[in-house]
């Protein structure tokens, strides 16, 4: 998917001014925190389990050479091809000439980011494959030539009465309008595209290194219907999933849905081993499994390897008040909200990002509700200072900080300095005692007044009390 | 170098401790577990019917065919479908029912299958694909049924694990942890049962 981040301040004005958009997005807010917090507290050492996901997401990422050999040692006993992509290229490429190797015209494919990291589709349309996403909420967005907006929700932008023209206008069918209505005729429509599929495309939630196994959680049945009846499956993945055992990926999944969707456990959680036996009566004939890194190996072994703890839940963008505000399409790319703010420049570049690790409070809500413990205001933080050291950040911005930086340093001069500027800034705010403008902070006066100090700094009035 | 090779050597990591990580996958040891449910059976029923599903109790696996013809007809639904296989044996002619043991096709509208293993925790069924037991009779069909052991309800699916691992040499190729009738949320996060799979799941509690 192409990078629009640098577009981000345009877009952040555009989407609050979107109606449609603030309504959906109270919707998720409403839906998906509140139902985390329902079902959050169904873990009674909740501190604990969250303490042993992030061991068990450490551990693997401590080694995870050994844990992805081991995975594929295994995934291969079992009849599996395992392909390791550096790029998002190499994997489209991967994938189109697995296409080819079998002679597939038309691919099915359930929900998967990485795939939307890569643009599969545009890849394996331009070789000449159909490909049908059939997950619902991806399926409104192909119809609609647009990006998801939402990791686990990708359509929660789209009201219903916009689905109810799109289908009208797609399917050529009676406009319905209830939701039961909806998802009835998406279903129908989408059954023949599972039936005469030759290739089902997956993404993978876990790898289990144990026993060679992708393992996939989905509510709608359609993962399973793109595992299960195409000749040929493919499953694209980051390296990073890999989970060593079966009761490491319990333990996250106690986790994982709850903090997704509000739910104790997705309807379905599927784990896929192998190719179809000789005496299995169904499944697919070839079983390829696609490992991406584009860029995922080199945050190993620095400050940031934390993020690649990431088991994508979306909890850190639902509780966020800047995702909660302008959505997912403003930030650009495919990863939205904290999580995003820290994976694009991470992933794509941190030049073509400027403005995401700086597009969060710190408040700090994301670190909070994420189960893999992941310090993402701390890692926002330190992209932060990573685009000021590369010289990154506006001339001015750099010079006031710079600025700061020494006053802090020399405690005589730093009073000296403050006892001029509140004075000053006490003659400039008048009577009212409020600056229209600030030299610097226009990002703060052009929507508001900055309250003018009283005229003693700190450490003056300190000195008086006592 | 192959792409394999570049992104291994990419990888920094400090040199493993072959015994260590051996020793954790040789132990797979389990993270916090929930508390102990004094009765596996109530408290899967009740996380069940949470989840959607329906359910009746047959006292002994001979009678399971009358209940489900029974929950069919009660809801006008198709007095025929297709059973896994390993059902075949059960009575569903004399109840009524017209079942062709086998893989489901598109056109079947029941589905009925066993459980390998039920998990207390969540209300949840474990089902393994094989032979005998086609992963498509619980999914293409509008209406699946499931009949469930109830000594084969386990609290947690920690104990799934350890069962599949003492009573099969491997996972089958699929490995199915089914909680309800299929659903989606993605209009307005507006709970839909009956997405891709299955609208409704009767459960069938017989030994």
């Amino acid at each position: 998917m192409q990078n629009a981040s640098l577009d981000f301040k345009r877009q952040v004005t555009v989407k609050l001014a979107d109606e449609k958009l603030q309504q959906a997005l109270s919707r998720l807010q409403s839906r998906f925190v509140e139902g985390r917090s329902a079902v959050i507290s169904e873990i009674h050492d909740l501190q604990e389990t969250r303490d042993a996901a992030t061991r068990i997401r450490d551990r693997v990422l401590n080694n995870l050479g050994h844990w992805l050999l081991h995975f594929e040692e295994q995934a291969t006993k079992r009849g599996a091809v395992v392909h390791w992509a550096e790029t998002a290229e190499d994997a489209n490429r991967i994938v189109v000439e697995i296409a080819k190797q079998h002679d597939v015209k038309t691919a099915a494919k359930s929900k998967s980011m990485v795939s939307e990291e890569c643009g599969l589709n545009d890849a394996l349309e331009n070789a000449g494959v159909k490909v049908v996403e059939t997950d619902l909420g991806e399926y409104i967005l192909q119809q609609a030539h647009e990006a998801p907006s939402h990791i686990v929700a990708p359509v929660v932008h789209k009201n219903k009465e916009e689905i109810s023209d799109l289908f009208a206008n797609v399917h050529g069918l009676p406009r319905k309008t209830g939701i039961a209505e909806l998802c009835r005729e998406a279903r129908e429509v989408l059954r023949p595209a599972f039936l005469n599929a030759d290739m089902g495309i997956s993404g993978a939630n876990f790898l289990i290194a144990e026993t060679g196994s992708a393992l996939i959680v989905t509510n709608e049945g359609n993962g399973r219907l793109v595992t299960t009846l195409p000749r040929v499956h493919v499953a694209i993945t980051g390296i990073e999933k890999v989970v060593p055992t079966l009761e490491d990926a319990s333990t996250l999944l106690r986790l994982l849905p709850r903090s997704a969707t509000g739910q104790s456990i997705t309807n379905y959680v599927s784990m896929l081993t192998g190719k179809k036996k000789e005496t299995d009566p169904e499944g697919p004939d070839h079983f390829h499994i696609v490992l991406l890194d584009n860029g995922r190996s080199s945050l190993l072994g620095t400050p940031m390897q934390e993020m690649l703890r990431c088991i994508r839940c979306g909890a850190c963008m639902n509780h966020c008040p800047v995702y909660q505000n302008i959505g997912g399409h403003a930030y650009g790319w495919v990863y939205p909200g904290p999580m995003g703010s820290i994976l694009t420049p991470l992933l794509d570049g941190i030049e073509k990002a400027p403005d995401l690790p700086n597009a969060s409070t710190l408040c700090g809500a994301c670190a909070v509700v994420c189960p893999v413990k992941i310090p993402l205001p701390d890692l926002l933080r330190k992209l932060r200072e990573k685009q000021l050291a590369l010289g990154l950040r506006p001339r001015q911005e750099t010079a006031l900080l710079g600025i700061w930086s020494w006053l802090a340093l020399h405690p005589r001069a730093y009073a000296l300095a403050t006892r001029i500027a509140v004075r000053a800034m006490k003659v400039v705010g008048g009577k009212e005692g409020l600056l229209h403008r600030l030299p610097g902070a226009s990002g703060w006066t052009d929507g508001r007044d900055f309250p003018a100090p009283e005229g003693k700094t700190f450490r003056e009035m300190y000195r008086e009390r006592s | 170098m192959n792409a394999r090779e570049k992104i291994l050597a990419r990888i920094s990591e400090a040199k493993p401790d072959k015994a260590a990580l051996s020793h954790h996958l040789e132990n797979h040891p389990r993270g916090p577990q929930p508390m102990d449910f004094d009765d596996l059976k109530k408290r899967f029923a009740e996380r069940a019917l949470k989840l959607s599903s329906d359910l009746v109790e047959a006292d002994q696996l001979n009678l399971a065919p009358g209940l489900i013809a029974n929950y069919l007809q009660q809801r006008t639904l198709p007095m025929k479908g297709v059973c896994w296989p390993a059902l075949n044996h059960l009575p569903w002619l004399d109840s009524g029912l017209d079942i062709e043991a086998r893989p489901a096709w598109n056109e079947d509208m029941v589905g009925i299958t066993g459980t390998f293993c039920a998990i207390a925790e969540t209300g949840t069924l474990l089902l393994l694909g094989g032979e005998k037991t086609p992963a498509s009779v619980s999914l293409l069909p509008e209406t699946h049924v499931a009949i469930v052991d109830p000594k084969r309800i386990v609290a947690t699916m920690e104990d799934a694990w350890d069962l599949l691992r003492r009573e099969c040499r491997e996972p089958p190729r699929t490995v199915n942890f089914i909680s309800g009738p299929s659903r989606t949320a993605d209009i307005e996060q507006t709970v839909t049962l009956g997405a891709h799979g299955p609208y409704r799941v009767l459960l069938v509690l017989a030994p």
